[in-house]
């Protein structure tokens, strides 16, 4: 099933829960580790055992703001409330969270394609514990009972709201994936979704093309892939479209994504939000990071996954999507550096794009890299002995002079290729009338004559420029 | 009283209860209605002063940025704690289910 884009328009906003690089949690010191054995990392104030008390991290504020400086939030003061809720996750029976004044107060981020999400805020909270339903084919509604491991409750997490900006779902695992480069860029995150350090909820609604008022969401949970992002949304998406379509209205409710079903499935109804009677935390103090320390952070900020597409795009001339592959594969100093030698900026990127998928190709010589370049567009190798020489570089096989040598790999002289193509036209007469007289199908055979003669080391386009010379 | 002038009706009451999963006997639940009513008809007293030129408070502590180092400290004993729980499965707590609602 898929929705007429004509008729209507999906509408997607993400929540993204991201756990913070710290070594410890959010407000304890009990470790924050990921596949330690169950009920290892835990300590009085993990457990909500009576007379326990928070202290909040000052490592996860410092990630906290950073994040919230790369997003280009406004870093503000802000506070802790208890988000009450009975679920056997967090043994409080509340969790602390921001509420009213979060950390990290709006921003954007802009998608490789140059589109720009909106952030509505960044805040911090504290995770919960890993539960596992036992019996009743292990989904949540129906389990016989539940086994809990609370080492990841109370871990440090900031949870990025998104605006409901996004349109569809290659712009939402865009989105992901450019929130995960600036988490890691950031050192706030490792971003690793399949060890849950990355989690997205997902709300969906559609409406007609054309109208105004957002349609009713539906939240996803359970979005643990890029690829189930997609999937998730597409399906999401359709059912809404179907339930309008057959005169039903959509209720709001948070629904379960079944990667095996490849189906959402209602979870409960939307509580309303004070149903979990928020309230200030009376056990911590107000967190106001102030300018002295935002400052420290800015200044300490690395050159962030936007701002490096468009650098290598202005840099070489090239369109800003162009430059999305090179920049996520943390190819775009070496191209720099490389163009900053004397390389060709087009041939460079083209390279990086697509000959420098091997992780090893970052620790190319850039001037080595460059000297290459030179060569291929100096016409003393082709395009297709240029890449296998870079590819025998990144193996670490040496200088592009070197491999070239080794291979055999030499320039023709133009003259010498001038005769062998001339030798080629006298004693192929009737391959040469057909080629005079516009078969483009008989260029093949000229060049590949000329490629066998020469072992493959002739420039193709040359070959066929040159009949077209002689053509007249 | 009657339910219009008290501050809190018997419904919310019921409706708080439910939230922290208390079970209320109608006394109590009248009992409670009444205190609760007290407890909010205080701040009602304090609403009606006039507080312009008075400062929001966050916190009554005029206290910020209580931080604790990103050190680890020591754990508890995992078979210490696990022997006060009411059920253990492979080092787990094991608890009833929850949430039922599904269609």
């Amino acid at each position: 099933m898929s929705v007429d884009l004509d008729t209507w328009e999906i509408v997607v906003g993400l929540e993204v829960h991201a756990e913070l690089a710290t070594r410890t949690k959010l407000f304890c010191s009990a470790v924050n580790e990921f596949g330690g054995e169950p009920n290892t990392n835990i300590d009085p104030l993990t457990l909500g055992l009576p007379g326990s008390l928070p202290v909040l991290n000052e490592h996860a504020v410092e990630l906290a703001i950073r994040v919230g400086l790369a997003l280009g939030s406004e870093v503000s003061p802000s506070s802790f409330a208890r988000k009450n809720y009975f679920y056997p996750d967090l043994p409080k029976d509340y969790q602390i969270s921001q509420f009213d004044r979060p950390i990290n107060v709006g921003g954007s981020l802009e998608l490789p394609s140059g589109k720009v999400i909106g952030i509505e805020r960044a805040h911090l909270e504290e995770d919960t514990g890993k539960s596992t339903h036992v019996g009743g084919g292990g989904r949540i509604h129906d389990a016989g009972y539940s086994t809990i491991d609370y080492n990841r409750a109370g871990v440090p997490l900031l949870e990025i709201v998104g605006r409901p900006d996004i349109r569809n779902a290659d712009e939402a695992r865009a989105y992901v994936t450019e929130l995960r480069s600036i988490l890691v860029a950031v050192g706030a995150s490792d971003g690793k979704m399949e060890e849950g350090s990355m989690r997205v909820d997902c709300n969906v609604s559609v409406r007609r093309r054309g109208d105004d008022e957002l349609g009713t969401r539906c939240e996803i949970k359970n979005v643990n892939s890029l690829r189930s992002l997609g999937r998730a949304i597409e399906y999401e998406a359709a059912r809404q479209v179907d339930l309008i379509e057959a005169g039903e209205r959509v209720q709001q409710q948070t629904r379960h994504w079944n990667e095996d079903d490849g189906r959402t499935h209602k979870l409960r109804s939307k509580e309303e939000a004070d149903d979990y009677r928020y309230f200030p935390e009376p056990d911590l103090v107000e967190l106001d990071p102030g300018a002295e320390w935002i400052e420290r952070v800015r200044a300490a900020m690395p050159v962030l996954p936007a701002a490096r597409r468009h650098r290598l795009a202005e840099t070489t001339g090239s369109e800003l999507e162009q430059t999305a592959l090179v920049v996520e594969r943390g190819l775009d100093e070496l191209c720099l550096a490389a163009i900053e030698a004397g390389a060709d900026p087009v041939r460079v990127l083209t390279h990086a794009e697509h000959n420098l998928s091997d992780e090893r190709s970052l620790k190319l010589d850039p001037e080595q890299f460059a000297e290459l370049v030179k060569m291929e567009t100096g016409g003393q190798l082709t395009a297709t002995q240029a890449k296998t020489v870079l590819s025998e570089m990144v193996e670490g096989a040496g200088s592009p002079a070197d491999i070239a040598a080794a291979h055999g790999f030499e320039a023709m002289d133009n003259s010498e290729l001038e005769s062998l193509v001339d030798g080629l036209i006298e004693s192929n007469p009737t391959e040469w009338q057909r080629f005079c007289e516009g078969d483009a199908k008989i260029t093949g055979f000229f060049v590949g004559q000329v490629m066998k003669a020469t072992k493959g080391q002739a420039d193709g386009k040359a070959v066929t420029a040159l009949l077209n010379t002689r053509k007249g | 009283m009657t339910e219009q002038s008290s501050p809190i009706t018997a419904a919310e009451v019921t409706k708080v209860a439910k939230l922290a999963r208390l079970t209320l006997t109608d006394a109590e639940l009248e009992r409670f209605t009444h205190q609760l009513g007290d407890i909010l008809g205080h701040a009602a007293d304090i609403e009606a002063l006039d507080l312009t030129d008075v400062e929001p408070m966050a916190r009554p502590i005029p206290l910020t940025n209580v931080f604790r180092p990103d050190e680890p400290g020591e754990p508890l004993d995992r078979d210490d704690v696990l022997s006060v729980a009411p059920a253990v499965e492979d080092n787990q707590f094991r608890v009833p289910p929850s949430l039922g609602e599904d269609s």
